[in-house]
């Protein structure tokens, strides 16, 4: 078992399922000679070839019809997106037909495809190399929406959603891409999609998070222990289709929840899970649940992206408001 | 101001070629192609056109009496489904738009399908196993988005060492699309098998092809992306099928991607909700009634002694009967559960979702809002 990055580990899944899956495919822009600008399918040209390892030309909308036209023939296609900000002219495309030939052909097509892309900020990336998409996609019916947090995680999810017979959306944490290491077992076992995982657990308030956000909440956490206050942590790792009977159960047992989320406020997935809260949870409730979340802007510059991202003091400042109005 | 200094570099001149073997009037313009001299099937490719229209005629008339949603008519453009039903082979892949009724019946769509789906039912999409239109993909009303799925369908066929070719068609205002240029720009990277073809019939909706764009045919915009293009008169069924066969043939021989823009009217609508004589000179369509791809076909047959006033009268009469049989079955059809809009969301249905399906299967007679 190796210590890998979460951009090792990702590696990793993609090398490990194309050499048990023969039909394996990935696409993207510079992804075989250059590895990817991430370098996230490092290697993979040399060991698979120019046929598995597809170099595109410079077309977001032709990566994912493409893999969408792969998908259908039985190919399993990954498809990179170099940053997710660069994932809007996929829209029409995922939206109108990788999560609709299933339902419209009445299951005679079908598209296990995958596209992955780095996303969230703090890297000082250029303009439109820092957004966050996961509601965007998770509006859309038919889809699946999946956020790693961790290297261990970001290789078994990666494994479950190449191997997944619908089309999923990979948003792959950028800031953490090189920030640690973990022991990754390269054992060839997914984890599983359409549940979330408990990181933590505690008695007294539930944070619940994914992807990049998950290691700010992790550090508010070690905090809040440090204040004796017990935190049970839920990474929701597969946004959609959301569980939100883990989520619940948490509640019912701390009935203080904080929702952290680095996509936009208004409307965005920390909305649709508080509102789940409110709709089968509100009774569990000691206090409100709060959200934090990137404000309604769109992601600045990187000089001032660390306004946008929620932090721990962020973090910190509305669990500190939870136990106001409910102290423990 | 060009710096007359400056290099040039001679990078492309070009003709665009034009097919044609029947005139407006049936009469020839150039020795045809074998199958047009062949007995059967120079009759099967009218039988095939003819009663195209008849089913058009049937399908606009169920939607004038409330029996069926908003239709869009193939009118006029018959020709074009014909050649491409003809053309492909059972194991080619075809990528339709919505006007290419004639080429998926005869890749085993049955007319009662196309009706469910402009009808509002998805089961119009499923197409039937054992035939080829089941590996084929359903018609697409996004303008232009199918046509990209081509490159990924293609290399699967490349990459499984497959000889089938893959067959999307598309419309004239589609080329304007971003997703059709960057189908067009990377087809000839991987010198894919793959025939793109345009059916031009001079309105996108509203607008005249000239208001498209700026080049003169939508064929020269493949040459640009290195393809074989050229243009082919789309109401001639004879050479629209011999363009298709050989653009085919070099796509399954290993000798690339072509563009072939077909030159059509529509004679109808763009829909059965859209009026035309809001936008369109009736001289217009009335001169384009002149170059219909049925009579001038009809006449080029009888002029071959193929076909007979019995022959026409007969197939009009089963043709007539074949479409009413559909329209009834249509119509007799029981609709789909209410719940079956979630039966083909995911392969399963995921367990978060479970209590929408249970819902909808509860809440009784749906009732629409009342």
């Amino acid at each position: 078992m190796a210590d890998l990055t979460l951009i090792e580990a990702i590696n990793l899944a993609l090398a490990s399922e194309m050499r048990r899956d023969p039909s394996m495919v990935v696409l993207g822009e510079d992804i075989g000679r250059n590895g990817g600008v991430f370098r996230a399918t490092l290697g993979l040209l040399d060991e698979f070839g120019a046929d598995r390892v597809i170099d595109t030309p410079l077309a977001e909308t032709l990566v994912a019809a493409m893999a969408i036209g792969l998908s259908t023939q039985g190919i399993r296609a990954v498809a990179e997106i170099q940053f997710s900000g660069f994932m809007y002219p996929c829209v029409d495309q995922v939206v109108n037909h990788a999560t609709r030939y299933r339902n419209r052909t009445r299951g005679r097509l079908s598209c296990p495809m995958v596209i992955r892309a780095p996303n969230g900020g703090g890297i000082h990336a250029p303009e439109h190399h820092s957004e966050s998409l996961e509601t965007t996609f998770a509006h859309m019916p038919g889809l699946r929406v999946v956020a790693p947090s961790s290297p261990a995680r970001a290789y078994g999810l990666l494994l479950a959603a190449i191997r997944d017979p619908d089309p999923v959306i990979f948003l792959e944490p950028t800031r953490l891409y090189r920030l640690f290491k973990q022991p990754v077992d390269d054992s060839g076992e997914a984890l599983p999609l359409d549940t979330c995982f408990i990181d933590r657990t505690g008695s007294d308030i539930t944070l619940v998070s994914w992807g990049a956000m998950m290691h700010d909440t992790r550090i508010a956490a070690d905090k809040l222990a440090d204040e004796g206050i017990s935190t049970e942590i839920i990474d929701v790792a597969t946004i959609k289709p959301l569980d939100l009977d883990t989520i619940l159960e948490s509640v019912a047992k701390t009935g203080r929840c904080v929702i952290i989320s680095e996509s936009a406020r208004a409307g965005g997935w920390a909305s649709e899970i508080a509102a789940g809260l409110a709709e089968h949870g509100l009774l569990s409730l000691f206090a409100p649940v709060m959200r934090v979340a990137g404000y309604d802007t769109p992601m600045p510059l990187a000089k001032q992206e660390r306004v946008y991202i929620p932090d721990v003091r962020r973090i910190l400042h509305e669990v500190r408001k939870v136990f106001e109005l409910a102290p423990k | 101001m060009h710096d007359p200094s400056a290099a040039t570099t001679k990078v492309a001149s070009f003709d665009v070629f034009l097919t044609r073997y029947l005139n407006p009037d049936g009469s020839l313009s150039a020795d045809p192609p074998a199958f047009a001299k062949d007995r059967e099937q120079a009759r099967a490719m009218y039988e095939r056109m003819l009663r195209t229209r008849l089913f058009d005629k049937k399908a606009v008339a169920l939607q004038r009496t409330g029996q069926l949603g908003t239709y869009a008519a193939v009118l006029g453009q018959e020709a074009i489904g014909v050649a491409i039903g003809h053309a492909l082979a059972a194991n080619d892949i075809f990528i339709p738009a919505y006007r290419e009724y004639a080429a998926q019946f005869a890749r085993g769509v049955p007319m009662q399908a196309i009706l469910q789906y402009w009808g509002g039912d998805e089961r119009g999409m499923a197409y039937p196993e054992g035939t080829p239109s089941h590996h084929d993909f359903p018609l697409s009303v996004p303008i232009a988005t199918h046509v990209p799925h081509a490159i990924g369908v293609a290399y699967a066929i490349k990459l499984k060492q497959e000889r089938r070719v893959v067959l999307a068609s598309c419309g004239d205002g589609a080329t304007s699309k971003g997703d059709w240029y960057e189908a067009i720009s990377s087809a000839r990277v991987w010198n894919l098998p793959i025939v793109f073809l345009v059916s031009n019939n001079g309105w996108a909706i509203s607008m005249p092809s000239h208001r498209q764009t700026g080049a003169g045919t939508f064929a020269q915009k493949g040459l640009a992306g290195g393809l074989h293009s050229e243009q082919v008169d789309g109401n001639d069924v004879i050479a629209t099928r011999a363009v298709l066969e050989a653009a085919i043939d070099r796509a399954r021989n290993g000798e690339g991607p072509s563009l072939i823009e077909a030159l059509t009217y529509r004679l109808h609508d763009h829909t059965t909700a859209d009026d035309a004589r809001r936008y369109r000179p009736e001289a217009e369509v009335a001169a384009a009634w002149e170059r219909c791809p049925v009579k001038r076909y009809k006449a080029y047959l009888e002029a071959a002694r193929f076909w007979s006033a019995d022959d026409e009268a007969a197939l009009i009469a089963d043709g007539t009967a074949a479409a009413e049989a559909a329209a009834q079955a249509f119509v007799a059809t029981e609709p789909q559960a209410p719940d079956a809009i979630f039966d083909h969301l995911y392969a399963t249905l995921p367990k978060s979702m479970e209590w929408q399906r249970e819902e909808v299967r509860n809440r009784g007679p749906i009732s629409g809002g009342h």
